[in-house]
């Protein structure tokens, strides 16, 4: 594990390398160099398994994460690829040519996330969310709770409680808090 | 469907493929043009019926309620307990239960949990082929006010505004025994006479198409398809 970094972080200017234990490590790479990174990850260093790729939303720094998790059989190691990208372009070089899966991921990225990966094939057919017509939804400045209130017709009459305290109560009514 | 109907869904970008004009080989080598909305759908709105004379229709209800047939169409968590419901343990089959392949051959829908949007669309159109009399039982929490999935952006809150629900069988998830209880309960229902939801769905058609279209938002299928 720690040759490989050292050596990927040498050929594609890596940053951030994080050993989140001797199987699995993460590591940071520009946007432009991602799947360069990828393809070699998957040809020479034998990551030939694409487990997921997945987005995270940082809002407070503008910025979209993806992570790709490449996983090699032989070693029975895991290593994830982070690109930070630009949350208003919102853009990322598609990758479905390495893995036909990859295209399924992208799709739902952009449904989910409204994240465009030109190339992609049927990238723009809806995926789940059928006639949506908001913002999409797994962006954090979308308020779901809003949006089914406003869309669901909620009933009347919904209590919440705190487990802890619910069940403090109900079990020991005597005691003072 | 009146001329002024078909063009707007010709235009509409999310008519779906299968319902465009075509033309069909058949069998026998005889070329034919289908036109899956005037030749596959019926668009006629329901129609209430009145109940027939009493004893007649005591004899029917009890007929009714003897002899449930269930669509199996799972939506949600909750289908996963009614496998366990037809097997020896709880066998539901001596309560005159049982499952059936197709809408056309089934009398009650079970709405199985939480239901996405997408599967709404599709729960309707089931309900709609499903040939009258014809009951709905709603399972679980989410059905009734939406239980755990209260604040999701993609599965409804509540089931009565868009299926005329005879029984709800509360609980996340209810046990098949509960599911049992629920029989129970929609056989009582259908004999007093009380399990009229095809009529209720027939007498607020409007209302009830009015919110399913709130949030099925790329509509793309006739109005009623039976």
């Amino acid at each position: 594990m720690k040759e490989i970094i050292q050596d990927i972080k040498k050929r594609f200017n890596c940053t951030d390398e994080v050993e989140q234990s001797k199987t699995q490590a993460y590591i940071t790479v520009q946007k432009e160099l991602a799947v360069a990174l990828i393809t070699h990850l998957k040809d020479i260093k034998g990551f030939t398994h694409l487990v997921l790729l997945t987005a995270v939303d940082w809002i407070e720094n503008n910025q979209f994460q993806l992570t790709y998790m490449l996983n090699n059989p032989t070693k029975k190691i895991d290593l994830g690829v982070r690109i930070f990208i630009d949350r208003e372009t919102a853009t990322m070089d598609s990758a479905h040519h390495l893995w036909e899966q990859m295209a399924t991921y992208q799709r739902e990225l952009k449904e989910m996330f409204g994240i465009d990966f030109p190339g992609s094939p049927r990238l723009n057919e809806q995926f789940i969310l059928e006639g949506w017509d908001n913002i999409p939804p797994y962006r954090r400045d979308f308020d779901t709770l809003k949006y089914a209130q406003e869309t669901f017709f909620p009933r009347e009459g919904r209590e919440t409680n705190d487990p802890a305290e619910f069940m403090k109560k109900k079990m020991y009514p005597d005691e003072e808090k | 469907m009146s001329e002024h109907n078909k063009k707007d869904m010709n235009e509409d970008k999310f008519f779906a493929e299968e319902n465009k004009k075509r033309i069909v080989t058949g069998p026998d080598g005889v070329q034919f043009e289908v036109d899956p909305l005037q030749d596959y759908f019926c668009d006629k709105r329901p129609v209430a019926k009145d109940p027939k004379q009493k004893v007649i229709e005591k004899f029917l209800n009890w007929a009714r309620a003897e002899s449930l047939w269930v669509l199996g169409f799972g939506t949600g968590c909750g289908s996963i307990e009614i496998p366990p419901l037809l097997t020896p343990r709880f066998d539901a089959f001596r309560y005159g239960v049982q499952m059936r392949p197709t809408p056309r051959q089934s009398s009650v829908l079970i709405i199985s949990g939480y239901l996405a949007v997408k599967t709404l669309k599709r729960a309707i159109r089931s309900y709609e082929q499903m040939q009258n009399p014809k009951y709905v039982l709603a399972l679980g929490s989410c059905t009734i006010n939406g239980g755990m999935y209260y604040d999701s952006y993609n599965t409804i809150n509540r089931l009565d505004y868009y299926l005329p629900v005879d029984v709800y069988v509360a609980g996340c998830m209810p046990r098949p025994e509960a599911l049992l209880a629920g029989f129970n309960k929609l056989k009582e229902r259908i004999k007093a006479g009380r399990a009229e939801g095809a009529n209720d769905y027939a007498n607020k058609f409007d209302w009830y198409k009015a919110n399913q279209k709130k949030i099925i938002k790329d509509w793309n299928m006739p109005d009623y398809n039976w």
